[in-house]
Formats: structure tokens, sequence, C-alpha cells
């Protein structure tokens, strides 16, 4: 049911540097194309992401339309402690996701 | 150039113009010309972002394509290079075009936890161009690199089948 894929490992020793990867779907219609009729398709896209890392914002980011169709983006952070990492996406049309995935820490 | 100017290109420009002018009737050359961002604007968002700050070449590493077949996803990285410590580390990683309708790409916010100040992603290109990354570091200057993209097949301004 979920529209989200996420990659974070489910176990790190304290004070690794771990990558996640997170893909969500969705058409990231750019605003600016046209049909064959010549009607221009509105803007529909994803707007902003963020993650948080046991309740603190560790990364986040825009995105704009030159960002590709079910946006895919990898990033770092130092594996601190165990708990929880909450992914949100907002976009237009009131479009908002969210997904969560946990991580031991040894 | 033979690239961007090839029977393919010119075909799609076309149909990208005979789309405009169907809907705004007589509808001059120039209302494709609003559609793509230009080098101006290019320079105009970074300088929106900078103010007048100085952007220095080195540090940032961009890893892109030099010749894409598709436009529509390409696979980019922005690696910083940094300590990543409270006193030193990259605060944020700004991505921008320059022939794409509009000159942003992406904006990412890191900080001392990430570690390592590397992000990936795809991204559209609706002709061949200029991208352009610039990484802010704690100490607040700016930092960039620039890679020359060709695409065969472009993004974002195609006419939908």
């Amino acid at each position: 049911m979920t529209a989200a894929l996420i990659n974070v490992p489910r176990k790190a020793r304290r004070g690794d540097i771990i990558e996640i990867k997170t893909l969500m779907s969705h058409v990231m219609e750019p605003g600016y194309r046209r049909t064959a009729a010549g009607d221009l398709l509105p803007r529909d896209i994803i707007t902003s992401f963020a993650c948080r890392y046991n309740g603190e914002e560790i990364f986040r980011a825009d995105f704009f339309p030159a960002i590709a169709a079910n946006p895919f983006l990898s990033f770092f952070t130092a594996a601190k402690e165990s708990g929880k990492f909450e992914f949100e996406w907002v976009g237009d049309n009131g479009f908002s996701e969210s997904a969560s995935s946990s991580i031991t820490v040894e | 150039m033979g690239m961007r100017h090839s029977p393919t290109t010119t075909r799609r420009k076309f149909l990208g113009l005979a789309g405009s002018a169907a809907v705004g009737g007589a509808v001059p050359i120039v209302t494709m010309r609003s559609v793509d961002a230009t080098p101006a604007m290019l320079n105009a968002a970074i300088r929106n972002l900078v103010g007048e700050a100085p952007v220095r070449t080195g540090k940032v590493k961009l890893d892109i394509p030099p010749l894409v077949e598709n436009g529509n996803t390409v696979p980019m990285t922005v690696s910083v290079e940094s300590p990543m410590t409270a006193d030193d580390h990259v605060k944020s990683i700004y991505v921008f075009n320059e022939k794409n309708p509009q000159p942003n790409v992406g904006n990412y916010y890191i900080g001392p936890r990430a570690g390592r100040a590397q992000i990936s992603t795809r991204i559209r290109l609706a002709d061949s161009q200029k991208v352009v990354a610039i990484a802010q570091l704690s100490d607040g200057s700016f930092w960039s690199a620039t890679a020359d993209v060709v695409v065969t097949l472009a993004a974002c301004t195609d006419e939908v089948i």
C-alpha cells in the first residue's frame, strides 16, 4: 500500500556513517508539458522531504520540477543510538506521505 | 553541438512550438524562449542564494554522466570534501541547471550529524547544458563544481503523446 521504498541498515556500530536510500512513488509532473491538444498539464510535484532520527531532523530537501519521477534520494548520517528514522514527503495538491525504519546501534 | 542540433532535437522543439501555438493562437517564438531558463537565469538564481559572497571552485565533486540518452532520469551524485565536525561542516548543497524551464534542481540541508556530505538523486535535463552544484560550509563560504551534460532525448517540455 505504501508508496515508499526505504533502505536503512538494520544494525550499525555507534559512530558508523550509514547511507539512507529513499524512493517515493510520484509522477513529478513538471508543469511545462502539454497534451497533443495543447493543454498545459498543471504542476504536480513533491516539494519537500525531511528525515528525523529519534525525533531530531537530520536531513531536509526541497524538490523542484527538475527532479525525476519517483524521486530517489540517498544521503548519510552517523549512527548515534538505536531508534527510529521517520521520513516525510510533502507536495502539491495536498500530497503527504510518511514512512519509518528502525535501526539497532551497538 | 552536433548532438544539440540533431534532427530529433529540432523536431521536438518544433512540436513544442506547435503545441504552444495551438493554445495561444499566433504565439511568437518568444513563448518558447520564455519557457527555457537562460544562463542569465542560472546566474540570477545563484546570486539569489549567495548574495555578494564569492563562489569558489573546489571542494565539491559533481558526478553526472557527460552524455545521457534520456534526459528524463539522469543519475547525479554531489559530494563535498569536509571533516563534518561541529566546527567545520557542510550546511547545505544546492543544485542548479542552465536550460531547464527553471534554474533550480534541488536544495539539500545536511549538517555535522551527516558524517559525510554526499547526496545522490535522479534529475531531469531538458537540453544539453551545464549543471552547477554549490555547497555552503559552516563558515559561510560557498564552493562549487560544474559539469557539462549532452542530452540526446530531452525531458520536461516534451509533448505528451
